[in-house]
């Protein structure tokens, strides 16, 4: 029998980052590609990953540089000088 | 003969040009002034709308008239001021309506550049010898970062131009900046620090950069401890100090040498944002084409069971069951109506046999039945006959007396 995506405690999709959210995709769209799931289970799988493009699509769309600078041992955030 | 200008023994006069003609020629054939270092102080620098410099290169004892073509003068990145010592290089010319001879200059940099560079030649030949430029120890730049390091000053133009390259290419990325100064007698300790304290922090790669500048401005990435530092550290390091031809000792140690300081930002991220959005839109289609070819898969098998449940369903089953009472049915009625037709053949022929045994056909032959008339009893034997008898003949009876 075909191993289906190991049941690990799945995040929310909103709580995810970027890399999170497109290395499950990638999982995701692989098992449905190669292995012979359930219909159902395909379905729900097929969901999440309609999620988790959605949130990938939405965190490109609205990213902003993070800019922070090191001050001694501490990282704070980064004033840029406006041109 | 050949006509020269100083035949041995006559005097001759010659005309101004002819004499300055041939001062130049052999001004122009020597090969030491046409390719001179000279090191003196500027004085009378004029910088005409023309855009050619013109300027008096002086020391204690002499001096000497220089020119700088428009062309040469634009590549120029010193700033120009009277008062300054300089080596300048070129050639000497004569300039024929002046009788003067000058300096056509083509590069001018400070004083000691030149000792600089050799001690810059000196000291790359050393750590290439120790193995500190050697290409099997760079480590390659990620091709998608999540965090970049930048160690460059933190009001240069160079960071601007960074930052508007990342944010433009790949506006995920997360910069943490390790502000130094680039030059001035602080600056290897700083930059040395600064690489270290973004190295500790498991970056994907580092930027080291600054702007163009002279080869003094540029030194401190010349430093033997940042060299040290950028070839020691851990993270990818791209380097990306000067402008297109700056060559520094942090640029042969670092992984990946950037002309500019914007170019290194933009070898930092070779992924970029487009590329993510069109990944994305890969996987969309993946996932919708995988779940569409798993939903005809399961259609096809689907239909399939069906046409099997159909070929076994106990219709077919029925029908011939039915098939068979049909049959069972007819021949039973078969055999009940042989057997009834046997019956009255039968009984016709027991119904014959038993005419035949009717007495009334005995009578008519001539035999009578004698009865006694008291008791109707058959007399068949002397015995048994009575007073009175009935005689039964074949018409009717009629009485007798013993």
């Amino acid at each position: 029998m075909p191993k289906s995506s190991a049941k690990k405690t799945e995040k929310k999709v909103e709580d995810l980052s970027y890399e999170e959210a497109l290395a499950e995709l990638e999982q995701i769209v692989s098992a449905l590609e190669n292995e012979q799931s359930q219909l159902e289970e395909a379905i729900k799988l097929f969901e999440r990953g309609q999620a988790l493009a959605a949130r990938c699509g939405v965190l490109l769309e609205a990213a902003e540089l993070k800019v922070k600078q090191v001050v001694g041992e501490d990282v704070v955030a980064f004033e840029e000088e406006s041109e | 003969m050949q006509p020269s200008l100083f035949p041995a023994a006559v005097p001759q006069t010659f005309t101004v040009s002819k004499l300055t003609f041939h001062i130049r020629k052999l001004l122009e054939e020597n090969e030491v002034l046409q390719d001179v270092w000279v090191q003196g102080e500027i004085s009378n620098l004029s910088r005409p709308a023309s855009g050619h410099v013109y300027f008096t290169l002086k020391d204690a004892n002499a001096s000497l008239k220089c020119v700088m073509w428009k062309t040469s003068a634009a590549r120029l990145n010193l700033p120009l001021r009277d008062g300054l010592e300089v080596e300048v290089h070129g050639k000497i010319g004569v300039y024929e309506p002046q009788g003067q001879y000058q300096l056509y200059a083509d590069q001018i940099r400070p004083v000691g550049e030149g000792a600089l560079y050799q001690e810059f030649m000196r000291l790359k030949a050393m750590l290439e010898a120790e193995g500190l430029f050697d290409p099997e120890r760079k480590r390659n730049i990620p091709e998608l970062p999540h965090r970049i390091g930048i160690v460059t000053s933190a009001t240069g133009a160079a960071l601007r131009d960074m930052l508007n390259t990342l944010r433009r290419r790949l506006p995920i990325v997360e910069v943490i900046l390790a502000p130094s100064p680039v030059q001035g007698t602080e600056a290897p300790s700083a930059l040395v620090k600064a690489i270290d304290a973004l190295d500790r922090r498991q970056l994907d790669v580092i930027i080291i950069a600054r702007g163009g500048g002279s080869i003094e401005d540029l030194w401190a990435f010349n430093d033997e401890r940042v060299v040290r530092a950028v070839a020691d550290a851990m993270t990818p390091i791209i380097c990306g100090v000067g402008h297109e031809t700056d060559f520094t000792l942090c640029d042969f140690a670092a992984d990946l040498r950037a002309p500019t300081p914007t170019a290194a930002a933009e070898l930092a991220t070779q992924i970029t944002i487009l590329d993510l959005q069109a990944e994305l839109q890969t996987y969309q289609t993946r996932l919708a084409s995988s779940i569409l070819s798993l939903i005809a898969e399961q259609n096809v098998s689907l239909s399939s069971l069906i046409s099997q449940l159909r070929y076994l369903s106990p219709a077919r089953l029925i029908q011939s069951e039915r098939q068979r009472v049909d049959e069972l049915s007819r021949r039973g009625f078969m055999s009940v109506a042989y057997r009834v037709n046997l019956q009255k053949k039968f009984l016709e022929g027991a119904q014959k046999r038993l005419e035949a045994l009717s007495p009334l056909a005995v009578l008519a032959r001539g035999y009578a039945v004698v009865t006694r008339k008291a008791d109707g009893g058959v007399v068949s034997r002397v015995a048994q006959a009575s007073e009175e008898m009935k005689i039964r003949v074949s018409d009717g009876e009629f009485e007798v007396r013993k």
